[in-house]
């Protein structure tokens, strides 16, 4: 190793400096990228270890359950399938990651516990090998939006680039619902099921399965619902509209207030977690 | 340049998933231990209470004393990963750790990826990993295992590796708890030189053990903790007695 300058730390009890530490810890997870990569893809890959598709049973299940429920709920709503599947492929494949995502954030540090108390590690990398493993996923799926609108021949427009920005807001939504959730649920272990009853209300009344017209007049609230706004930021520029300013308006607004909240959070408590954990 | 110096430094374990209420009940009640209640009216275990100590260049210290003493805490908060509720400390020195030999440690990856992973794990990149796996490699002596992966190994395979990786990055500080011991003799008795090369320069070794025999053959001080205090600090000869001829003869062979 190159020679190099004797790092100093210091740590006042009187003076403990909280926002400088969770700078310094939000810069040196990032520039851990590297490790969380590493994390992150040995999530996946130890998961389908051994088997012979590997990480493509992640699209292939995505797939099957494409296929069931597309036909099933064309019937039950009486939609056509051309124009339902593409839909709720589009809508089922960005549900999946974000409600993996959220769930994933619960744990991401009670999981990390080994390590967390056996070195000093930026604790914005395990919120950040949350958002990568769940790109890892979503890069498994994200393709089979292409094929059904190949099969379906959906049209794809230029609005296709706004979804661009939609996922960079998905991303920074996890990463700031990882550093949030993971204290929180690091703290009071009852949280992660609360977290997962209110995801399975969610997939219920955030459009999903069904299309935010046939609510009629509650149309302009969905919004209201975080998962929706943010859903519909990638999924209305996919579907070959823009999704409207309301929606991108809560879609900022929710993400503002996750981002605020988690770092709130973790400039307060980032020193409690080893003690957490 | 190596330093630690801590001066009124304090951790308290707040008892967060047990019942609280009854647990303080049935505890508090008798209590003269290191149970308390801190302002916000919550249980905490004071695992360090106002430590203060100065480990300068070329000092070997063991910290000893009896189960729950707080010697692994005071090795974790050296490390940084708790911080102290009160007090100050300073630490000069790049610091490798060897609390938990497994921590940070995949169990599906090879010796080598591990290697490579752990380098990660310090901000290094892959590259600079796979020369550090060669340097490991040399070291460990463990062969063709290095690349089979470490479910596999023993527990003292596991050691070496751990040791091989802590001490290939030339910390200048190494926190060192017991279970290195696992180690065969010939191990050790590399393990042993290496060590002594590494606290020769301008270094620090602080080991938590309760092997007397490790301690007089390692260490040139001794900081003897007790209910997370200090209770006794200073030179091995003074702070463990004379070495006593029925305690050498009952020592393995290591």
């Amino acid at each position: 190793m190159p020679p190099h300058a004797v790092p100093v730390r210091l740590f006042d009890a009187a003076d403990p400096r909280r926002r400088e530490r969770a700078l310094a810890d939000l810069a040196g997870g990032l520039a851990r990228w590297r490790l969380a990569w590493a994390l992150a893809r040995s999530d996946i890959t130890h998961r389908y270890r051994g088997s012979v598709l590997g990480p493509f049973w992640l699209t292939l299940s995505t797939a099957v359950m494409l296929g069931a429920l597309g036909f099933l709920y064309a019937k039950l709503f009486r939609m056509d399938v051309t124009d339902y599947l593409p839909w709720l492929t589009v809508s089922l494949i960005l549900w999946n990651v974000l409600s993996q995502m959220v769930t994933d954030a619960t744990t991401c540090l009670t999981a990390a516990e080994a390590v967390i108390r056996q070195m000093p590690l930026p604790y914005s990398v395990h919120a950040l090998r949350v958002v990568l493993r769940n790109a890892v996923i979503a890069a498994h799926n994200l393709p089979l939006i292409g094929v059904v609108f190949l099969i379906f021949g959906v049209p794809v427009g230029w609005t296709l680039l706004l979804a661009i920005p939609g996922l960079a807001l998905i991303a920074i939504a996890g990463f700031a619902a990882s550093l949030f959730l993971g204290m929180v649920c690091a703290r009071f272990r009852d949280i992660p099921p609360i977290v997962g009853s209110l995801m399975q209300i969610a997939f219920f009344v955030s459009a999903v399965i069904w299309k935010p017209e046939m609510v009629g007049h509650w149309e302009p609230y969905l919004p209201l619902n975080p998962v929706f706004a943010v859903m519909e930021t990638v999924r209305a520029p996919l579907m070959g509209g823009t999704g409207g300013l309301a929606v991108w308006l809560a879609a900022l607004s929710w993400v503002g207030l996750t981002v605020a909240l988690a770092w709130a959070f973790f400039v307060r408590f980032r020193g409690r977690i080893a003690f957490w954990v | 340049m190596a330093l630690i110096e801590a001066a009124g430094l304090a951790i308290e374990f707040p008892l967060y998933h047990h019942n609280a209420r009854s647990l303080k009940q049935r505890i508090l009640a008798s209590s003269r231990l290191r149970l308390k209640t801190d302002a916000e009216n919550r249980i905490v275990v004071a695992a360090l209470r106002d430590l203060s100590f100065r480990i300068a260049d070329g000092e070997r210290v063991a910290l000893i004393g009896p189960n729950g003493a707080g010697k692994t805490t005071l090795l974790r908060t050296v490390a940084g990963v708790y911080e102290p509720v009160a007090g100050r400390l300073m630490i000069e020195g790049e610091i490798g750790s060897l609390i938990d030999p497994a921590a940070g440690m995949d169990p599906l990856l090879t010796g080598r990826e591990n290697v490579v992973l752990r380098a990660l794990y310090r901000g290094m990149t892959a590259a600079e990993g796979r020369a550090l796996a060669e340097e490991v490699a040399g070291f460990a002596g463990l062969g063709d295992f290095l690349d089979v992966p470490i479910r596999g190994y023993s527990a003292g395979m596991n050691v070496r590796l751990a040791f091989a990786m802590a001490t290939a990055m030339t910390p200048e500080i190494l926190l060192m708890d017991e279970w290195f011991l696992a180690g065969d003799a010939e191990f050790m008795a590399r393990a042993s030189e290496r060590l002594a090369r590494l606290v020769t320069g301008a270094q620090i070794l602080l080991i938590a053990t309760h092997d007397m025999a490790v301690v007089r053959k390692w260490c040139t001080r001794c900081i003897r903790l007790e209910g997370g205090r200090i209770t006794a600090d200073g030179p091995v000869a003074e702070v463990l007695g004379p070495e006593e001829e029925a305690e050498a003869a009952a020592m393995p062979a290591s």
